[in-house]
């Protein structure tokens, strides 16, 4: 019900915001990272921006009072542009400056690998599962993964995170990650159910989860103290990706215990309902 | 005691290369190669992507990839002449090239470098009439053209009628200075002039056309200032953009005499206190193109006007070429046009043969003279190039990240150890143990097989740091599992051993094709990312497995076998 709950949430949002934040490795476009030796202003930044024709350029103030972020749909020529205009407001030593300019074409051939990526991480993962458990474990992690992957956009799109390459990536890591969870769960319960062939199915069930909680906890544990390190210290630019990743495996490890088993005990109660009708 | 010993050593000479691998070694020039490739995101560099210019679709698919592979050449030819340390050239696809420059200043510079054309040619400025003869006829075209109203609406006066040659139309710069000086709204009566006037000149007359009943519009000749020099007009900077539309049309190219061409100057040049550009009036055939020089530069700086100039040599045929060109023309002014723009404009003094110098006009730095001298020695591009992917990071930022990196990192391995001591006690330190291993042969793999560490590669690091510690849990909580149930602790380590395995196979396995996925898809950065997260899961089956254990089996020697496990 909790996931239901988060996953209306998610898609809520989404609409909300009018669809994903896409960076400008997405939608093409120029952003432009800004460190000025000494303290300047969004005002005085747009004045010089404006001059220089650009006065659509969104401008933003981030990190210190001198670090600041150019971002505009516009690609060509924009560079040399603002490169030109600062440098002579500025002088050459007044600044380092770092850019992520996409031109259109090469914007939606990253948009179209990304969605083959994520398709193929799809595709090949369920091949795995096919081949290693049996078909209900299967159904079971796939859908407890696909609720990972859209809670965590969810998130994403809510605290407005701007959808990037490393984002997508990010996403991509959690998949393989909640599914490596998920898989920890199903082993143990595999092995029960070969084990303790008498027991119920819910009982195993809940047996193979206590047994595998301390495990799924540290492990979780770990890997999160490890992220919460890369995004309090890791700067600006690794920040977001630190947080997706953080996020993804919160959702993961909550899935791995109260989604993925459910759904298996559902999957395997349906199942047995339906050999029973046959049967009649 | 022998397999411990053994597996003790098998374990040291791993570490021991790995060590190896991460000693920086000295370069050929003698500085310091750091051990781990750093990507561009945290040397700082540029990517830069590139594609053929071909608006026109003027090549075949053939043509399209001949052009690439010139292009390729001559971009490597120039990023050699500006010494860049281990640039990646190289081309992607089939129509696309990628230029990676690692550790560079001035990534702007480098740019510009790799972007230009660079196409030289030579052209004789025009000192006759043909072209301002051809004014009326061109003006007209241009207003059946783009429309009366439109260029009405847009600004354009009515000529005086009582102004009649075309020489007083085209006024001086003082003239314009001292017109906008009493300017009033003075449009004319929208009504056509009823007589013809007298021509002043010969050819054709300023007069309107009374057959058509055109009104006597001059959009493109109301631009036009003297200045002072037959070829060479001036146009306000402001009013460029329009002249360039004017420039564009039909009616230009069909009324313009032949052998005719127009071309902007350079740079803006100053005068009587406002910004004007040059629009040259050349003769279309060059006498000479970049192709027939030889050499180029190196640039010097003309000490007479301090202007910078670049010296050039051509070939033998060039040098014969040239001759031909400038022998009959001595007096004349020769333009020198690169990528369609006209550098400067000097007169020719004597007849050119084998040395002659390109003079940078108005301004110019040495390093653009050094640049221009860098890129003509490297040669034309066939085709002009556009950019369509760009991406720098100052090398400030890249030291940011590498410390911020290096933080995280420390911090998190001392998170995870205190973790696993506080939870698993003597086992958790044998866990820690393995963990330092770990590391060492992660980072020992990544410098020995030639990997690129990025930023999105450290968190890859860090996150495998955190999930190689799972591998361990693992086999901990099997082995307590086993020891609950009464087994001895020798049986409980092996059994827990055994047990983990399946699902230590089944679980790194998914994160393994998803970092396959994503290098496969993945641009430089989260390539980065893939390799370290690989890198890592492999090391840390092997840490699990194979070293974890030898430390259980020394802690087992020293014990009695009865002793209940400390874990």
């Amino acid at each position: 019900m909790f996931s239901g709950a988060l996953v209306l949430v998610g898609i809520g949002s989404f609409v909300l915001h009018g669809g994903p934040n896409y960076g400008v490795d997405f939608t093409g476009g120029t952003l432009i990272q800004l460190e000025f030796a000494q303290e300047t202003s969004v005002g005085e930044l747009r004045s010089i921006l404006s001059s220089a024709g650009m006065e659509n350029a969104q401008i933003q103030q981030f990190g210190g009072s001198n670090e600041f972020l150019i971002r505009t749909q516009d690609f060509e020529g924009i560079v040399d542009e603002v490169s030109r205009v600062l440098h002579e407001s500025y002088g050459v030593d007044g600044f380092t400056m770092s850019t992520d300019a996409v031109g259109p074409k090469v914007g939606s051939e990253l948009q179209r690998k990304a969605g083959i990526a994520i398709l193929m991480s799809f595709a090949l993962t369920l091949i795995y599962l096919a081949f290693r458990f049996e078909w209900r474990f299967g159904v079971a992690a796939i859908i407890a993964t696909f609720h990972d992957i859209t809670i965590t956009i969810g998130f994403i799109s809510l605290l407005n995170i701007e959808i990037t390459l490393a984002t997508v990536a990010a996403i991509l890591t959690i998949l393989g990650y909640s599914l490596n969870d998920t898989i920890v769960v199903f082993d143990r319960i595999r092995e029960n159910l070969k084990k303790r062939r008498k027991d119920k199915y819910e009982d195993i069930i809940n047996a193979s989860i206590n047994e595998t909680l301390p495990r799924t906890v540290l492990t979780s544990g770990t890997t999160l103290a490890t992220l919460l390190a890369l995004f309090i210290l890791g700067g600006t630019v690794v920040r977001p990706f630190a947080l997706v990743l953080i996020i993804g495996i919160v959702i993961g490890t909550y899935s791995s215990i109260f989604v993925a088993s459910p759904t298996l005990l559902e999957i395997e109660e349906r199942s047995r309902r339906k050999d029973k009708k046959a049967h009649r | 005691m022998r397999t411990i010993r053994n597996r003790l050593l098998v374990i040291l000479g791993l570490i021991i290369v790995s060590v190896y691998a991460l000693i920086p070694k000295t370069g050929p020039t003698g500085e310091k190669v750091p051990s781990i490739n750093l990507g561009l995101d945290l040397q700082g560099g540029m990517h830069l992507a590139v594609e053929v210019d071909d608006p026109d679709g003027t090549l075949t698919e053939e043509g399209r990839a001949d052009a690439l592979e010139r292009i390729l050449t001559t971009i490597r030819n120039r990023i050699d002449e500006f010494g860049v340390r281990e640039p990646t050239i190289q081309r992607v696809g089939h129509d696309r090239i990628i230029v990676e420059l690692a550790g560079i200043d001035d990534p702007e510079r480098a740019k510009a470098i790799v972007e230009r054309t660079a196409f030289l040619e030579f052209k004789l400025v025009r000192e006759d009439d043909s072209f301002r003869n051809s004014l009326p006829r061109i003006d007209r075209g241009i207003v059946q053209e783009l429309g009366a109203e439109s260029l009405r609406d847009a600004g354009v006066e009515e000529i005086e009628p009582e102004t009649t040659a075309i020489i007083d139309i085209l006024g001086t710069v003082e003239d314009t200075v001292v017109a906008q000086a009493d300017t009033t709204g003075g449009q004319a009566a929208d009504s056509t002039v009823a007589d013809s006037t007298v021509a002043d000149t010969a050819g054709e007359s300023a007069a309107p056309d009374q057959d058509t009943g055109e009104p006597n519009l001059r959009p493109l000749t109301s631009l036009l200032l003297e200045s002072g020099n037959p070829g060479i007009l001036l146009v306000a900077e402001e009013d460029v953009p329009t002249v360039e539309r004017y420039l564009a049309t039909e009616a230009l190219a069909k009324a313009l005499p032949r052998n005719t061409q127009l071309r902007w100057g350079a740079k803006p040049t100053s005068a009587a206190g406002g910004a004007y550009r040059e629009l040259y009036v050349l003769e279309a055939d060059a006498i000479l193109t970049g192709d027939l020089l030889a050499d180029a530069g190196p640039a010097a700086r003309d000490p007479q006007f301090n202007q910078p100039y670049v010296p050039f040599e051509t070939t033998r045929r060039g040098s014969r070429v040239f001759e031909r060109g400038t022998a009959p023309n001595v007096g004349r002014y020769m333009a020198i046009v690169l990528d369609q723009k006209v550098q400067s404009a000097p007169v020719i003094r004597q007849m050119l043969s084998r040395r002659a110098q390109i003079e940078m006009g108005g301004g110019a730095s040495f390093q653009e003279a050094q640049d221009l001298a860098l890129v003509l020695r490297a040669g034309a591009l066939p085709m002009p190039i556009k950019v369509v992917e760009e991406r720098s990071v100052s090398a400030s930022l890249g030291a940011d990240s590498i410390r911020q990196g290096r933080n995280a990192l420390i911090i998190g391995i001392v998170g995870v150890v205190l973790l696993m001591i506080w939870y698993y006690r003597i086992t958790g330190a044998m866990a820690v143990a393995a963990l330092a291993v770990y590391v060492t042969l992660v980072l020992g793999g990544l410098a020995g097989l030639g990997a690129t560490l990025t930023l999105p590669g450290i968190a890859g690091l860090i996150l495998s740091v955190g999930m190689a510690v799972d591998a361990n849990v693992l086999i901990f909580e099997r082995i307590r599992e086993e020891s609950d149930a009464g087994k001895t602790p020798r049986t409980a380590v092996d059994a827990g051993f055994a047990q983990a395995l399946s699902a230590i196979v089944d679980a790194n396995l998914t994160t393994l094709i998803t970092a396959a996925i994503l290098y496969q898809f993945g641009t430089g950065p989260i390539r980065g990312f893939a390799v370290t997260l690989v890198i890592g899961i492999i090391a840390s089956f092997f840490t699990a497995l194979y070293v974890t254990r030898t430390f259980f089996l020394m802690y087992l020697e020293r014990r009695s076998p009865t002793e209940p496990l400390s874990i």
